[in-house]
């Protein structure tokens, strides 16, 4: 570690993963809820654990992504970090508003919580992905502009790098988008339309971006390849992420009352956005091959890997196999946008949140080269577990897509939702045994924190 | 193939296709938003129909149901609950929304259960007069059939 204040990075790191472990328990209680209706109701209705699972994956990946810029920026910028203190204020905000909203779910009605926090001044709340009250959602914009001003100063102020130009921008369209959140029309496909700004431009556009500078930075550290190399292969990345991405916000466009020409429009960008995450397995796997240093953290390499492996199965195959318009008037609404979702978000961004924090935990806890070799051991073991488990958990809700859509859209003899859903019980079962997988993977993964490193002699 | 690429080259590629697919982005959006008010017959948007989405919102209904395709999967799609439950009959959805709403939720052991969300017999009534205007949206022909 260069610089002191790339420190203010690690509370970051350990409050994501701590986010992350709640949010997989809230998605094992959803995986027996679906089977067994009388579990936790009405204590904690479906619609409640869904709020906290999906919330949590979203707050955990931004803090990732503040923890990663936190501890590359200083690097990048060849000076400390503008602010360490406004970081460190700025962590303990997002953390106390986070928790406080997570336990408002939990513990008051939801139509109360839309009165106890002035959402009739301001209506925002009741839509997927942003249900977080009006304060939530002013909390989250004050996290995010202290974010921005404190890489952007440090930016300003040191050496200038094309990951940290990649990141800034991201960093400045993700808040941009977000303040569309603030505006629901009272046009239900208006708000529609609207709502996909922040969701779609967030995934599939200014995250893939930080995704991008992360992924950059931490192959230049642990392969030693030249930066002009990455710099040249990091901007052929965002560039066809940016050409299929902002276009492709239109295969959201099919069936919910926007204009017919979306139909051709997001079909076409969505035929070319595996293309980005395809380049980005070349990306990696080229880089390893040519390197020129030989990192004894020989994790945050295989996560690297990981990364731009699964997130190509999951954003690029599985998102291509159901966006083309005739395929998506079958597919649309099904479990199969289940399927695409849980592993494009662990593909590409829980799994690039592993990456750096494999490479830079070791290195701010005092192991410049990485862990010990059992701890590592320990590691990959983690990484098949979860890998494995988040793979059968996405087929198995893929099978259930394929079965809902033959149950209730294909034929003559069609079964109604329920009936449906009754059949496709056993492939639950299956997705909620990989779940487990998944979260026993992670406490093995939070084991090899703890493996004692061995004395060098 | 990468290596007939240079750098600038590549740099031009990002801001210059960016910039192109913000821009068509753009114009599309604007026209869209010409063409959303008469696709979704914004006039037959009564009051009524306005407060029935406050409450969708309100009670987090997209936390369980789709609506045209959006939402959790945990429970039937909404935007053509008008057809399937009311026969495209206002009144007679109207009835079956009353006394669905009351009846929730249903002592029927490990079925998925809906809450019961306390509504007043005028907020069902609102609550149905919007799903019946989103089932008369124009979706491109979706949904496939009738059961969602």
């Amino acid at each position: 570690m260069k610089y002191t204040s790339q420190m203010v990075a690690k509370p970051y790191f350990i409050f994501a993963l701590i986010l992350l472990a709640g949010e997989i328990l809230f998605g094992l209680l959803m995986a027996v809820q679906y089977l067994f209706g009388d579990f936790l109701f009405p204590l904690i209705p479906f619609n409640v654990l869904r709020m906290v699972h999906t919330n949590l994956l979203i707050v955990l990946i931004l803090f990732g992504f503040m923890g990663a810029s936190y501890y590359l920026v200083p690097e990048e910028a060849e000076r400390e970090l503008w602010s360490p203190k406004l970081a460190i204020i700025t962590f303990w905000v997002f953390a106390v508003t986070g928790v406080a909203t997570i336990l408002g779910y939990l513990f008051v009605p939801y139509a109360e919580l839309t009165e106890l926090t002035f959402n009739n001044l301001l209506p925002t709340m009741g839509r997927e992905f942003l249900e977080q009250p009006l304060p939530t959602k002013l909390g989250i914009v004050l996290v995010v502009v202290s974010y921005i001003v404190n890489v952007t100063m440090t930016v300003i102020l040191g050496r200038k790098t094309v990951i940290t130009t990649v990141l800034f921008t991201g960093l400045f369209f993700m808040a941009a988008f977000f303040l569309v959140a603030f505006y629901v029309p009272e046009n239900l496909v208006l708000d529609k339309f609207l709502w996909w700004f922040t969701i779609h431009l967030w995934v599939e556009a200014t995250w893939e971006l930080i995704l991008g500078a992360i992924l950059a930075f931490v192959l230049i550290k642990v392969t030693g390849v030249d930066r002009e190399h990455i710099d040249k292969w990091l901007y052929l990345i965002i560039a066809m992420t940016m050409i299929s991405g902002i276009l492709g916000t239109g295969h959201h466009f099919f069936y919910m009352g926007a204009p017919e020409y979306w139909l051709w429009i997001g079909s076409i960008a969505s035929a070319v956005e595996p293309l980005p995450f395809f380049l980005m397995i070349l990306f990696a796997f080229t880089m390893s091959k040519n390197r020129k240093i030989k990192h004894d953290n020989e994790m945050a390499l295989t996560w690297a890997k990981g990364t731009a492996v699964v997130s190509f199965l999951g954003a690029g195959v599985l998102g291509f196999i159901h966006t083309l318009a005739p395929v998506n008037m079958f597919t649309h609404g099904t479990q199969l946008t289940a399927a695409h979702g849980h592993l494009s978000f662990y593909g590409a961004y829980i799994m690039i949140i592993f990456t750096i924090i494999s490479y830079a935990m070791p290195i701010m806890r005092g192991r410049p080269h990485g862990n010990c070799a059992k701890a590592q051991a320990l590691e990959l073991k983690s990484f098949w577990m979860m890998n494995i488990g988040m793979v059968g958990l996405t087929l198995s809700l893929a099978t259930a897509g394929v079965m809902q859509i033959l149950d209730q859209r294909v034929g003559t003899e069609l079964l109604g939702f329920m009936e449906s859903q009754t059949t496709i019980a056993g492939v639950y079962t299956v997705r909620a045994g990989f779940g487990v997988l998944v979260f026993l993977g992670l406490l093995t993964y939070f084991a090899s924190f703890f493996v004692k490193e061995e004395q060098i002699a | 193939m990468t290596e007939r690429i240079t750098k600038s080259m590549a740099k031009n590629i990002y801001y210059g296709g960016g910039m192109f697919a913000l821009l068509i982005f753009a114009g599309l959006t604007f026209d869209s938003v010409q063409q959303i008010p008469e696709r979704s017959n914004q006039t037959a948007m009564t009051e009524s129909v306005v407060h029935g989405k406050a409450l969708w919102e309100k009670n987090n209904c997209v936390g369980c149901h789709t609506i045209l395709g959006e939402g959790a999967y945990y429970a039937p799609e909404l935007g053509n609950v008008f057809q399937r439950r009311g026969a495209s009959d206002e009144q007679t959805f109207k009835a079956y929304m009353l006394g669905w709403m009351a009846a929730q939720p249903l002592a029927i052991p490990d079925r998925r259960k809906m809450p019961q969300f306390n509504l007043t017999e005028k907020e069902v009534n609102e609550m149905s007069d919007f799903l019946i205007w989103t089932s008369k949206v124009d979706t491109n022909e979706w949904l496939p059939t009738i059961e969602g």
